[in-house]
C-alpha cells in the first residue's frame, strides 16, 4: 500500500486533475467559469495561471457545445475534461451525452473512440429550488456506451478522475455539491486508479446490507453508527459506479445478511433502489428474509424553503428507521 | 423625449430606491442565515428594470431570469409577499417553494424568474404566440443577461420569434459579465444587438441602462414596434455593483472598475435629474427614501411572522387537481 495523505474531496479532485494535465499534454479542461473564476466549486482554482488559457478554457454558457465539442475533440485524439457546472445543466447537454458520447464508438463500428471525461456535481439540500436540486444520476446510467461514477470518498475522487481521463470511453464523474469539504486518506500514488465498475464494502456488518453511493454512503455511515449503539451491525456497500454496475459485492453481502436497504438521494420511481432490488430478486431471491426497503427523496420537486426541503430528502434517521423495518 | 409628470418621475425614483433597499436588506438576511440558496442582487441595475417595466402596459407580459427581484418590484408585486418568498414562507408569492430565483405573479402578468439560463426564452415566445393566435393586442418583454445570448435556447427562440413575427421585445441586460466571463470572452460579437441580423429581426438600440428615462423610451418604442410588427432585439448597457451571487470572490474584475461604475449610481443620477428639472426637491426625495425603508422593514416583519410551509405542502401543486 502506498502512503496516504489526508485531504478534502476538493483537494483530491484538484490534485488528480493537475497531475493528469502534467502527465499528458492532450488533457485539457473546458467549461463555464473553470478558468478566471477558478471553478464554481474551486476545484480548478489556480489552474488558469498554472496552465494558461489554452488548457483551461472558459466557455460561453453553452452546455450542448461544452459536451459536444468535448466529444469531437476526444474523437480527434485529445483528452478533454468537459465540466458541466452542475448536473441540472446536463439536461441541456443530454443529446450530446446520450446520442453522441455514448453511441459513436458502437454506431460507427468501433472506428472512433471518445476518451471524454465529463465532470459535474449533483445533489439537493442547498435551497436552490426545483430546477437546481436534482440528483438524476440514474438518467445517465441508463445508457450503454457511457460509464458513470460517483465518488463518495476522497480516495475515489482522486482515483476516479484519473481513471476517467485515462479510459478510452466517455466517463461521467458525478461529484456531490455538499461533499467537497469531506476529508479522507488519499494514496500518494500518481497512478492510483479505481477499477471501472468495482464497488466496495466501506463498513462490515452481519445484520443488514445498506447499498448506496455518493452522499448516500455518508447517510449510511451515520446510520450505522446509530444502529451499532443498539447492537445492530450494518454492512455498507458503496456502488461507486452506476455503470457498469457491480452486483457481486451487494449480492454476496445480502447472502450473508438476508436483509437490505437501498439509499439514494434521487427520486424513487425507476431509481437505483428499483434496479438493485431487481438484481437481488434475480440473483439471490432464496436468501431474502424480508422485503427490501428503499430510502429516497420524496416523490416531489424539491422546494426552496429550508425545513420542507430537508424533510423531502433522505437522512441517517430515515435509514435507521428503514433498517428497523426490515429486521 | 416623453413629457413625464412629476408624479411619474417620483414613482420611478421610489421604485428604484425600494429595489435598492430590498436588495440591501436581503443581503443582510442572507448573512443572518434567514435567506438561503443563491441570491443574485440587482444593485446597480435598477434603472434598467424600472425603465423597462414602466415602459410596457399592464396587459403586456414579462419574463426574466433569476436576477428577478427588481423586475418583480418594478412590476408592482406585493413587497410583503416578495420578502416572504425570500424567507421561504407560505405567504410568499410562490408559497415558499420558489425562493429568490423564482418569483412570479400571474395577476401581474409577471411569468417569473427562471434559473436555467435561457430557459425562459422559448416560454416568452410561446406566450407571445397567443397574441397572434387569438389576435390579441399584447406584447411580451423578455429580459435576459448577456451570457444568455450564447446558449442554444437563445438561437432557437429568436429564430422562431422572427419566423412567426411574434410580439416579443428581447431585452438583454448587458451588465458586461456572465458570472465571471466578460462579454468579449464569451460572444463572437461584442455588440449583442448585432445578433438580430442573423434572424432578420429588427435590431433595436443599445440604450443606457443606467439611465431610467433612456431605458423607458427605448423599451416603449420597441414594444410598440413588436406588437405591430414582430420581435426586436435590444440591449440595456448596465453594470452590477455587487457579486454575481453571494460569496462571489470577484477575481474577474478590479475593485477600481467596480468603484468607477458605482460612482455613476443610477439612483443618484436620477435624483439629480429630477431636481434639475424642478420636479422634486431634496426633501421630497428624502421622504421617498424614508418611505421605502419603512416598507422594507414592514415586509421583513411580515415575512418573519409568517408560517413555514408544512410537510404536506410538498405534495401540493405537483399536478393540477
Ligand atoms: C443552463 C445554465 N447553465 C449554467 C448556469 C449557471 N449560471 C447561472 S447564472 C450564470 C451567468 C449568467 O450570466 P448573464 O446571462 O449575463 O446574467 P447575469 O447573471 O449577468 O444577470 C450561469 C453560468 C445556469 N443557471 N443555467
Ligand atoms: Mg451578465
Amino acid at each position: 500500500m502506498a502512503e496516504t495523505k489526508r485531504m478534502t474531496i476538493r483537494e483530491a479532485l484538484s490534485q488528480a486533475l493537475r497531475e493528469e494535465m502534467y502527465r499528458d499534454e492532450t488533457v485539457f479542461i473546458m467549461g463555464e467559469e473553470v478558468g478566471v473564476w477558478g471553478g464554481t466549486y474551486a476545484v480548478t482554482r489556480g489552474f488558469y495561471d498554472e496552465f494558461g488559457e489554452k488548457r483551461v478554457r472558459d466557455t460561453p454558457i453553452a452546455e450542448m457545445a461544452i459536451v459536444g465539442a468535448g466529444v469531437g475533440a476526444a474523437m480527434a485524439g485529445l483528452r478533454p475534461v468537459s465540466e458541466l457546472m452542475t448536473i441540472n445543466f446536463a439536461f441541456l447537454a443530454l443529446d450530446a451525452i446520450v446520442n453522441h458520447a455514448a453511441k459513436i464508438h458502437s454506431m460507427f463500428g468501433g472506428q472512433f473512440k471518445v476518451p471524454l471525461t465529463i465532470r459535474t456535481t449533483t445533489g439537493g439540500g442547498r435551497q436552490l429550488g426545483a430546477t437546481h436540486s436534482h440528483s438524476p444520476e440514474i438518467i445517465f446510467a441508463h445508457f450503454p456506451g457511457l460509464y458513470v461514477c460517483c465518488p463518495a470518498m476522497a480516495d475515489d475522487a482522486y482515483g476516479m478522475i484519473k481513471t476517467a481521463i485515462r479510459n478510452d470511453n466517455p466517463v461521467m464523474v458525478i461529484e456531490h455539491s455538499t461533499l467537497y469539504q469531506t476529508r479522507g486518506e488519499v494514496p500518494l500514488d500518481q497512478d492510483y486508479l479505481v477499477p471501472v465498475g468495482e464497488s466496495r464494502i466501506v463498513r462490515e456488518g452481519k445484520d443488514v446490507t445498506l447499498v448506496s453511493f455518493s452522499k448516500g454512503v455518508h447517510w449510511c455511515l451515520e446510520a450505522a453508527d446509530i444502529l451499532a449503539k443498539e447492537g445492530i451491525e450494518a454492512e455498507i456497500v458503496d456502488l461507486r459506479w452506476l455503470r457498469p454496475l457491480d452486483t457481486s459485492k451487494f449480492i454476496e453481502s445480502f447472502k450473508k445478511t438476508n436483509r437490505m436497504v437501498v439509499v439514494e438521494e434521487g427520486l424513487p420511481q425507476f431509481g437505483v433502489g428499483a434496479e438493485i432490488t431487481a438484481r437481488v430478486m434475480e440473483e439471490a431471491f432464496d436468501w431474502m428474509d424480508a422485503p427490501i426497503k428503499r430510502v429516497t427523496a420524496e416523490d416531489v420537486p424539491l422546494p426552496y424553503s429550508r425545513e420542507i426541503e430537508q424533510m423531502a430528502l433522505p437522512s441517517a434517521e430515515k435509514v435507521v428507521k428503514a433498517v428497523k423495518e426490515v429486521l | 423625449m416623453a413629457d413625464f409628470k412629476k408624479a411619474d418621475l417620483l414613482d420611478m425614483y421610489y421604485d428604484m430606491v425600494l429595489i435598492r433597499r430590498f436588495e440591501e436588506r436581503c443581503a443582510q438576511l442572507y448573512q443572518e442565515g434567514k435567506i438561503g440558496g443563491f441570491l443574485h442582487l440587482y444593485i446597480g441595475q435598477e434603472a434598467t428594470g424600472v425603465g423597462a417595466v414602466r415602459a410596457i402596459r399592464k396587459e403586456d407580459h414579462i419574463f426574466t431570469a433569476y436576477r428577478d427581484h427588481g423586475i418583480a418590484i418594478a412590476r408592482g408585486l406585493d413587497i410583503n409577499a416578495l420578502m416572504a418568498e425570500m424567507l421561504g414562507k407560505v405567504t410568499g408569492v410562490s408559497k415558499g417553494k420558489g425562493g429568490s430565483m423564482h418569483l412570479a405573479s400571474r395577476e401581474h402578468n409577471f411569468w417569473g424568474g427562471y434559473a436555467i439560463v435561457g430557459g425562459h426564452l422559448p416560454l416568452a415566445a410561446g406566450v407571445a404566440l397567443r397574441a397572434r393566435y387569438m389576435e390579441e393586442d399584447f406584447g411580451v418583454l423578455c429580459l435576459m443577461g448577456d451570457g444568455a445570448t450564447n446558449i442554444g435556447y437563445f438561437h432557437e427562440s429568436l429564430d422562431l420569434s422572427a419566423v412567426w413575427d411574434l410580439p416579443v421585445v428581447w431585452l438583454v441586460e448587458n451588465n458586461q459579465y456572465g458570472m465571471g466571463t466578460a462579454v468579449k470572452r464569451a460572444s463572437g460579437v461584442e455588440e449583442i444587438v448585432k445578433k438580430a441580423q442573423a434572424y432578420g429581426m429588427k435590431e433595436g438600440p443599445r440604450c443606457d441602462g443606467m439611465d431610467v428615462i433612456a431605458t423607458y423610451e427605448a423599451v416603449k418604442e420597441a414594444m410598440e414596434y413588436a406588437r405591430k410588427n414582430g420581435p426586436v432585439l435590444m440591449e440595456a448597457l448596465t453594470y452590477r455593483f455587487v457579486g454575481h451571487s453571494m460569496g462571489d470572490p470577484e477575481r474577474y474584475r478590479t475593485k477600481d472598475e467596480v468603484r468607477q461604475y458605482s460612482e455613476e449610481d443610477p439612483i443618484g443620477k436620477f435624483g439629480a435629474y429630477i431636481k434639475s428639472k424642478k420636479k422634486g426637491t431634496d426633501a421630497e426625495l428624502a421622504e421617498l427614501d424614508q418611505k421605502a425603508a419603512e416598507a422594507i422593514e414592514a415586509a421583513v416583519q411580515f415575512a418573519e411572522e409568517s408560517p413555514d410551509p408544512t410537510f404536506e405542502s410538498l405534495f401540493e401543486d405537483v399536478y393540477v387537481d
